[in-house]
């Protein structure tokens, strides 16, 4: 057998990692899709961010538009498959790449859906259990976090534990747990807009326990349960900051937390 | 039971600006399941009788006819009548029809939701009988005029206050303090102690039928399914084909999961099993007993894809974890199974038309999937109902074109890459100093609860990020 090419070599000690950035860190916190390549590179891998995708097709197929939602699922196999491992900074879609998409077809796709679904790894998770960061050369944060675990995520991907110990490691912090911390904060896709006053009411049970476990932060791993509780603590006028658990790992955080002004 | 579910949001608001009951619900919903989850560790390997139970209802359910010619048999055997009824209508007229001909005028219920699915007890009393609900929750909504909240709890909504008062004004017995809950629950046991003994028929559901000995099984707590079908001179047991199991066995394990996914106890205090009328050396038993098997869509469901839902056990494990119904209640829901199971169940026993907002009173969390006793895929089903409401065209066309729309644009990065460049610019631009909005066209849906969040600024990630590598392009 050929000794192994020394350009291949280095190849297979830095992983090629493709980021999913996801719809919601595009549009509405480039800041994370940032910090998570930081953090990637941090932790040795080669990340590429292909320039084709768009979005995993959550939101059609949660509210039962399947055939619109198969040539997305479709389009986000083709982008992604060339690569070693997907990170996504989010649960939910992760747990989209990884659950749902097999459902989704038959053949020759679910094969490829299965193969995708394989090498697809939500960010804390990937961080811990294949690619670790090094251990920081920074202050510990000041600030007292409690962590919102999407749901997605706990139940679909086993995340718990995991930016747990990657904000002990990296911030020097210790969550201070949410009383109710498997219980939903109401987002739920599009239910938040079809149900506002439900989903409100979720999120108002989820800012009261937020605020008793005596955090000024709420960390969290996916965007949509922190873009509709910041949305939800501005509204209310609720004092705290939200951010998503990778820009408090890539470092003191400086830009204003989610939903908040420059005023 | 009338079906009003199509008010679901109507009534879900109403609910939510009722403080106290909203607290109340709070607290069962954090306590039930921490009672469930005791049990369930307590038990050892839960997940490993819960897999076993799903093997058992898949194995009954693909030998359906064997296994009912088997309880048949061996029930008629024992000397019960064995009726089979397709909908609400003939279970209804043949209850009716068993009790005239016993010319019967006081019939005593204990807790079924098959006969509140086919709204028998309106029918009985049209005909002129006397019904009383003896379990304690079913009596204490039945005095008050209401429907169940929860299929196992029926009077969890109402404080101990309500509840009170209620007795007061509907039991003529003077002054009295009624202070404490079992002063409260002994005035109930002495006014239903006479009204068994005074029935003459009992009528009772079950939980689980036993193929191999033709018997049914009935847990309860409170003693009074017994009382039922034991002191009135007719029995009539009314359920549905898929309580049935293979063996007294199967029907045990089942009582395992099922008591500890319900209340978080090992056991109830009663658990029995009935086998006909009483023999010729019993001391005591009904004369004559009749089982109805209603169908009313199941066999339906059974040929579906959503037969799954057919495994549901009725503990309520899912209500208790759905963050939605214990926010909402279960009155909200419409009819007589409320939570995650009343959601797939409701549009599927009567119309989905109508109950079409049930299954999108969903989050997709899951939590109601991680406890259920007999592994039912409760998001799964849910979000296929959302796909038939889809398919069906009941759907709201602007969600329906709304996210078509957003799905095609998925499709084509450059254009979708384009416009939300754009729109992001503008929307983090206005949006800078206050960093969100309280108000903004076309997402009412979100900005009635909440401000909008506006974008960090600087446009997308994949724009910034495609000019960043001009950048270093061009630099390097």
């Amino acid at each position: 057998m050929d000794k192994p090419h020394p350009k291949r070599k280095r190849s297979r000690q830095r992983r090629d990692v493709a980021l999913m950035v996801t719809c919601l860190a595009d549009l509405m916190r480039p800041s994370v899709g940032f910090a998570a390549i930081r953090l990637l590179e941090r932790a040795g891998c080669r990340v590429s961010v292909p320039e084709q995708q768009t979005c995993c097709g959550q939101p059609a197929y949660n509210s039962g538009e399947i055939d619109a939602a198969v040539p997305v699922a479709r389009a986000v196999i083709e982008t992604f498959e060339p690569f070693d491992y997907v990170v996504v900074p989010s649960g939910s879609c992760a747990g989209m790449l990884s659950h749902h998409y097999p459902a989704l077809f038959e053949g020759e796709w679910r094969d490829r859906a299965l193969a995708l679904a394989a090498k697809t790894w939500e960010l804390t998770r990937f961080l811990t259990e294949v690619a670790r960061l090094p251990a920081p050369k920074r202050p510990p944060l000041e600030s007292a976090i409690t962590y919102h675990d999407g749901c997605a995520g706990l139940r679909e991907l086993g995340v718990q534990q995991q930016p747990r110990q990657l904000l002990q490691e990296q911030c020097g912090a210790q969550v201070q747990e949410l009383s109710q911390n498997k219980v939903c904060c109401g987002f739920g896709g599009t239910f938040c807009a079809r149900m506002p006053e439900i989903s409100g009411k979720m999120a108002d049970d989820k800012l009261d326990d937020a605020v008793a476990s005596g955090a000024t932060i709420v960390a969290g791993g996916d965007l949509g349960c922190l873009l509709h509780l910041a949305g939800r603590a501005r509204r209310r006028g609720v004092d705290l900051e939200f951010r998503h658990v990778a820009e408090l790992l890539v470092g003191e955080p400086r830009g204003p937390g989610i939903g908040d002004g420059r005023e | 039971m009338k079906l009003a579910s199509d008010n679901f949001l109507q009534e879900a608001s109403a609910a939510l600006n009722a403080p106290e009951k909203v607290a109340r619900r709070n607290l069962l919903g954090q306590f039930l399941p921490l009672a469930r989850d005791s049990a369930a560790s307590k038990y050892g390997d839960f997940d490993a009788l819960r897999a076993h139970m799903k093997r058992v209802r898949r194995h009954t359910s693909e030998h359906l006819s064997h296994y009912l010619q088997q309880f048949e048999e061996a029930a008629v055997q024992h000397g019960n009548q064995v009726h089979f009824v397709a909908d609400a209508e003939q279970l209804n007229s043949k209850v009716l029809s068993i009790c005239q001909a016993h010319s019967a005028r006081r019939v005593a219920k204990g807790k079924s939701m098959v006969t509140e699915e086919t709204g028998l007890n309106e029918l009985l009393l049209k005909a002129g009988l006397e019904v009383l609900e003896t379990d304690l929750g079913e009596y204490i909504i039945q005095q008050a005029g209401e429907t169940p909240s929860h299929i196992v709890g029926p009077a969890f909504h109402k404080s101990l206050a309500e509840i009170r008062q209620l007795f007061l004004d509907k039991h003529k017995l003077g002054e009295r303090g009624l202070e404490t809950a079992s002063e409260v629950v002994e005035e109930a046991r002495g006014i239903l102690r006479e009204q068994f003994l005074a029935a003459d028929v009992g009528i009772i559901g079950a939980n689980a039928l036993v193929a191999e000995h033709g018997t049914s099984m009935l847990v309860t707590n409170e003693g009074n399914g017994d009382l039922c079908a034991n002191l009135p001179p007719v029995l009539i047991v009314c359920t549905t084909f898929e309580r049935l199991l293979p063996r007294a066995e199967d029907a045990m394990a089942l009582q395992r999961l099922l008591v500890r996914s319900a209340t978080g106890q090992p056991q109830t205090c009663y658990t029995s099993f009935y086998s006909g009328p009483r023999r010729e050396d019993d001391p005591d038993g009904p004369l004559e007993t009749h089982i109805i098997l209603l169908d009313n869509k199941r066999s339906d469901i059974l040929a579906s894809d959503y037969r799954e839902i057919l495994d549901c056990i009725r503990c309520g494990a899912c209500l208790n974890h759905c963050p939605i119904y214990i926010g909402v209640g279960g009155h909200p829901y419409g009819w007589v199974y409320p939570g995650p199971m009343g959601s797939v169940l409701t549009p599927l026993l009567t119309s989905l038309e109508q109950a079409h907002a049930l299954p999108n009173a969903c989050t997709s969390c899951g939590r109601c999937a991680e406890v259920c006793p007999a592994n039912i895929p409760l998001p799964d089903l849910l979000r296929d109902l959302r796909q038939d409401e889809s398919v069906q065209r009941i759907k709201p066309a602007r969600w329906r074109h709304g996210l078509r729309l957003h799905a095609w644009l998925l499709r084509h990065p450059a254009l979708y890459q384009r416009f939300t460049g754009w729109a992001m610019r503008l929307l983090g631009w206005l949006g800078k100093r206050r960093g969100a909005f309280r108000r903004m066209p076309f997402a009412s849906g979100w900005t009635g609860q909440r401000d909008f969040p506006a974008p960090e600024g600087g446009g997308t990630f994949m724009g910034q990020y495609a000019a960043r590598r001009r950048r270093g392009v061009r630099r390097g």
